[in-house]
């Protein structure tokens, strides 16, 4: 019944998506050719972009079939899953901190990706997910976000453009899309977070983690969280949160991306070597101070 | 996901100039979530032989309880310490017993054997999960890192190292190794066995 009210829809993604084409085979006037790829920002002049989709009755089930891992983890497109990224408001701002740690299977691809997406001066994507929907749904999103400024005169605020993302990768829900993002940033309103992820799910709050290491960095981020935090007790929470999640979690690592967010816009702190963090105090040989159960502390005789 | 992989861990064996090295990570995780920075996978086996079993913990366990048994009970018997080539096909034909429902671990032995002349000569060997062996002259690796280790390995060793550089050049291969695969790391241990002695040392390693 869903594939047969899906092909005939014309509102459906599928089906949008099936007249998109339509209407670009016959449109003579812009080739794709004419402005590079099909997937590039050159054919907004055709209103959105269009995108090859299987030539199959139902496209939706046949992507599930080959790239959602929920259905069937052995057979799929590989994408990037393991990450840690968290983002929290507080008195001076938002604070985005990102590991930089990249996985296909038990192999580390790479140690050095940058998982914040800077949007425009204001706003900042993290990437866990698919790094390449991540990539391009985010930079597509600083697009919008600039013809918004220009119609408006005025910058998007960060609800907006945070709906504007999820309403986009809702049109394409389960043709693959893999995101789990917190779009952050500060407008009218101050400091704001939003996780919006491929499901379709949108959600405002105060503190946000997503990725395989999220748990480990929920942990020490609930724990040291006060929304009267200084700038600095701030940004050395969510160092402390991403080293937290690297040292547990075998799928991120490698180096901490921070960020801070003001009225003025964001600004890059810097980028920490988890094993450095780990010699210079954060490690557990540091906070126990050469004591462990091999060699424990003295006991003090009570009367 | 292989039960292989399901608690992480390597180990690497390479030949010297009258000197052999075996070396491990020390990580024991429960798949993606690390438990402990501490898990000892390599075990003396005589004064001259040393045992590293990658693969699923709870069989590190059993396998290593169940070949001090069979080499007791050799020694009883021959009244005499066994040979590392014996001791490789003691543990090859203990893991074949187990053909159709194996231990799932990848034995690496390393040794000094001793020669007709009455010297001493290096000696590592490897098996499968099922007891195949595999006496090589270079070097053998084995667990989730078994990849990245030959291929650092490979670019790394070179024949008649002395001990020193010997351990040099296994610590750097296993380390850099480690540290492209998410299921093992987290602190290493190196044993050089030379002619007269032991040396055993930690290796810091990165902890993430």
């Amino acid at each position: 019944m869903n594939s047969f009210v899906e092909r005939y829809s014309t509102t459906s993604a599928t089906g949008q998506l099936r007249r998109a084409q339509r209407l670009a085979d016959e449109e003579d006037e812009f080739s794709d050719a004419a402005w590079g790829s099909s997937a590039g920002f050159g054919n907004i002049v055709k209103g959105s972009p269009s995108f090859m989709v299987p030539n199959t009755p139902d496209p939706t089930s046949f992507l599930r079939l080959h790239t959602d891992d929920h259905a069937d983890p052995s057979c799929r497109i590989k994408i990037q899953h393991g990450t840690t990224t968290l983002a929290f408001r507080f008195q001076g701002g938002v604070i985005v901190a990102v590991d930089s740690r990249a996985t296909a299977g038990s192999y580390i691809a790479s140690g050095t990706v940058k998982k914040v997406i800077e949007i425009n001066p204001y706003l900042l994507g993290t990437m866990a997910g698919g790094a390449a929907d991540c990539q391009y749904w985010e930079t597509y999103l600083g697009m919008h976000c600039r013809l918004h400024e220009l119609r408006n005169r005025e910058r998007i605020s960060v609800s907006a453009a945070s709906k504007y993302l999820s309403n986009l990768v809702y049109s394409y829900k389960g043709m693959g899309l893999s995101m789990g993002t917190m779009v952050c940033g500060w407008d009218k309103t101050g400091p704001a977070v939003f996780y919006v992820d491929s499901d379709g799910t949108r959600l405002k709050g105060d503190i946000f983690s997503v990725g395989s290491g999220s748990t480990f960095a929920y942990g020490v981020l609930d724990q040291g969280y006060r929304w009267d935090l200084t700038d600095e007790e701030a940004q050395e929470l969510g160092r402390r949160s991403i080293y937290a999640a690297g040292h547990r979690d075998a799928y991120s690592g490698n180096t901490c991306n921070l960020y801070h967010v003001k009225e003025d816009g964001w600004k890059f702190i810097g980028n920490y070597d988890l094993a450095q963090l780990h010699n210079q105090g954060y490690g557990y040989e540091h906070r126990v101070e050469g004591r462990s159960s091999a060699n424990p502390p003295e006991v003090v005789a009570t009367a | 996901m292989s039960i292989m992989d399901h608690n992480g861990g390597s180990v690497i064996a390479m030949v010297g100039k009258d000197c052999v090295a075996i070396a491990s990570d020390l990580r024991l995780g429960n798949q993606a979530l690390g438990i402990s920075s501490n898990f000892q996978r390599i075990f003396p086996v005589t004064d001259r032989i040393y045992l590293g079993l990658p693969g699923l913990a709870t069989d590190v366990a059993t396998l290593h309880e169940r070949l001090r048994f069979r080499l007791n009970m050799y020694t009883i018997k021959e009244e005499r310490e066994i040979e590392p080539e014996t001791f490789a096909h003691l543990v090859s034909s203990t893991l074949y017993e187990h053909r159709f429902g194996p231990y799932f671990i990848e034995p690496v032995m390393a040794g000094m054997s001793k020669t007709p002349s009455g010297g001493l000569k290096p000696f590592i060997a490897a098996t499968d999960l099922i007891g195949c062996l595999n006496f090589a002259k270079d070097f053998v690796v084995a667990g989730t890192a078994s990849s990245k280790l030959y291929g650092v390995a490979e670019g790394l060793w070179e024949p008649d190292l002395e001990p020193e550089d010997l351990f040099e050049t296994i610590s750097q291969t296993l380390m850099n190794a480690v540290d492209r695969d998410a299921f093992s790391g987290w602190g290493g241990i190196v044993h050089v066995i030379t002619k007269d002695k032991v040396i055993t040392r930690t290796l810091k390693a990165r902890m993430d």
